[in-house]
């Protein structure tokens, strides 16, 4: 079978909405638009009853209590900026200090910035060239002071998972909260609130097939109860902690996203692994000087970050511009800094600046993977014929010994 | 970002990629750039009795513009004197290739890939000199 071009796999960024998942959203956007917040008749009761049902299925989904313990959010910037916010002011009386580590997503270390203006103070916690956080070094780093860790379950970028089930132990030994940004990870590795003892924890359905504007943020109430302060005022919507009309629709389609997800999720992930490895093996069987960035061990099954040595990022996904991917070069960002996450790595600038993200997901195919793996590997010998530096390599001169004009 | 269909059509294909030999006392050779900043470009020219450049060509470690940027310095230089090709500015480059503001850089790196090699062909050009006296 042919394949359709373009090509997505940049399931990291989004992932296109389930046909199902729409089928069930689409009938609260006409006749059962009633806002859940109306209490005195049908249209509200309808809202209402759908909105506790998606309420259901997510807490279920990730082990939690109650569907109380889920809050409504507009996305997991907004859930992470609850929770940290949230908590920091709440709890500022019993201490000023928040752990959390330098690969977290920008939602999270932006708020950890902001709060550090306002008199908190934050470690940024390192990870070791295999892209994980030890727990020793959470550990180490709680004080009297510390209130929160927030480590995520998932990296962005490298799909790295995190050891939160040994963090959530000590974090719990000390009477510390834990929250975790579980975007990536939900529903692609384990993840149980109880299991791992954690006690908010931030999600969003577009990287679910679910629909874009839709969140949540869990928010434990039992052994211990987390209170957070509420960063929207207004209605006093989901219990006080997140004033504003539900997104009913929006919140159906969660549901249904994460329902199918409980379904199908494990048979899934097998299947996409096997595609990733595809795609891994004939990359690393046909190029030389080809590095894959995070462990291979402890990583999301549909991730491959992987840095093409000699070969600039940018230059390479227009190369191959009819299949979506993202790259951690300097040049795809506004700042012209190559990725933070890689840096923290320790992964060298230059392999930053080489490096790929596939984001393999549920709609890609067999027949996707190897149309991308052989043009990506006719591409990278184009751009080394190219590359000064990959002459150099050939030649046998060692690129660090050799006198560079930073610029 | 979009590119423009300039830089797209260099990127693309690309014009006088390849390699002289840096060891003939007629070529000059830049190379500039650092590859932790993510583009190293090397620009090499061969100049006639005449001084006119003969031949140029390149190879380049980075996006997509900075391809197109010494790409199209290379045809440029082609054909010109040398102290014409001196002559040619970051900012004819921009122009040329439509570049947005965050890729100037690029331009000023293909710049100073043409004055390097210019510089190092009149180095061997002194040298050579220096050495039959």
């Amino acid at each position: 079978m042919p394949v359709q071009l373009p090509i997505f796999m940049d399931n990291h960024s989004t992932t296109p909405l389930d046909p199902r998942v729409l089928d069930a959203m689409v009938p609260y956007f006409t006749q059962k638009f009633g806002n859940a917040a109306s209490r005195s008749h049908i249209f509200g009761w309808t809202a209402e009853e759908a909105v506790d049902y998606s309420r259901e299925i997510i807490a279920k989904m990730i082990g939690a209590q109650s569907e109380k313990e889920i809050v409504f959010t507009s996305g997991a910037s907004e859930s992470d900026n609850l929770a940290l916010k949230g908590v920091a002011e709440f709890y500022k009386d019993k201490g000023n200090h928040i752990i959390t580590t330098q690969i977290e997503h920008k939602a999270v270390l932006d708020t950890c910035k902001r709060l550090e203006k306002e008199g908190f103070e934050v470690t940024y916690l390192g990870v070791g060239k295999d892209g994980l956080v030890s727990p020793d070094d959470v550990k180490n780093a709680m004080t009297d002071k510390t209130i929160l860790v927030s480590v995520m379950l998932a990296n962005n970028e490298i799909g790295t998972v995190q050891p939160l089930e040994a963090i959530g132990k000590l974090t719990r030994e000390r009477g510390v909260l834990l929250h975790t940004d579980a975007v990536q990870g939900i529903g692609k590795t384990p993840f149980d609130v109880q299991k791992m003892n954690v006690d908010l924890a931030s999600l969003t359905a577009h990287k679910l097939y679910g629909p874009k504007g839709v969140g949540a943020l869990y928010v434990r109430r039992s052994k211990p109860r987390v209170r957070i302060v509420a960063q929207m005022d207004g209605g006093g919507h989901e219990r006080g902690m997140r004033s504003g009309t539900l997104n009913v629709p929006g919140i159906v389609g969660f549901g249904k996203a994460c329902s199918i997800l409980m379904e199908e999720g494990k048979a899934e992930n097998e299947r996409i692994f096997a595609l990733r490895e595809r795609l891994r093996t004939k990359l690393m069987g046909a190029l030389d000087e080809v590095y894959v960035n995070g462990s291979m061990e402890h990583r999301l099954p549909g991730n491959l970050n992987i840095s093409f040595n000699f070969v600039e990022g940018e230059a390479m996904m227009m190369a191959i511009k009819d299949v979506a991917v993202s790259s951690g070069s300097a040049c795809t960002s506004a700042s012209l800094e190559p990725s933070y996450v890689l840096r923290a790595l320790g992964v060298g600038d230059e392999l930053a600046h080489s490096s790929i993200r596939f984001g393999l997901g549920r709609f890609n195919t067999p027949e996707e993977v190897d149309y991308v793996a052989d043009l990506v590997i006719g591409k990278v010998k184009h751009l080394r014929d190219m590359s000064p530096l990959y002459e150099m390599h050939k030649e046998g001169i060692d690129l660090k010994s050799v006198q560079w004009a930073a610029h | 970002m979009a590119y423009s269909e300039k830089v797209i059509d260099h990127a693309e294909n690309p014009r006088n990629v390849g390699t002289l030999d840096k060891e003939d006392p007629n070529v000059g050779t830049g190379l500039v750039g650092a590859p932790a900043c993510g583009d190293v470009m090397r620009l090499q020219i061969r100049v006639n009795e005449q001084g006119v450049i003969e031949d140029a060509k390149f190879k380049t470690f980075g996006c997509g513009s900075a391809i197109a940027s010494s790409s199209l310095a290379t045809e440029w230089m082609k054909g010109k004197r040398i102290e014409e090709a001196e002559t040619i500015k970051n900012s004819d480059i921009v122009n040329e290739l439509n570049l947005p503001p965050v890729k100037i850089h690029c331009s000023v790196l293909a710049e100073d890939a043409i004055k390097s090699a210019i510089a190092d062909y009149r180095k061997k050009q002194a040298d050579r000199r220096a050495a039959a006296k």
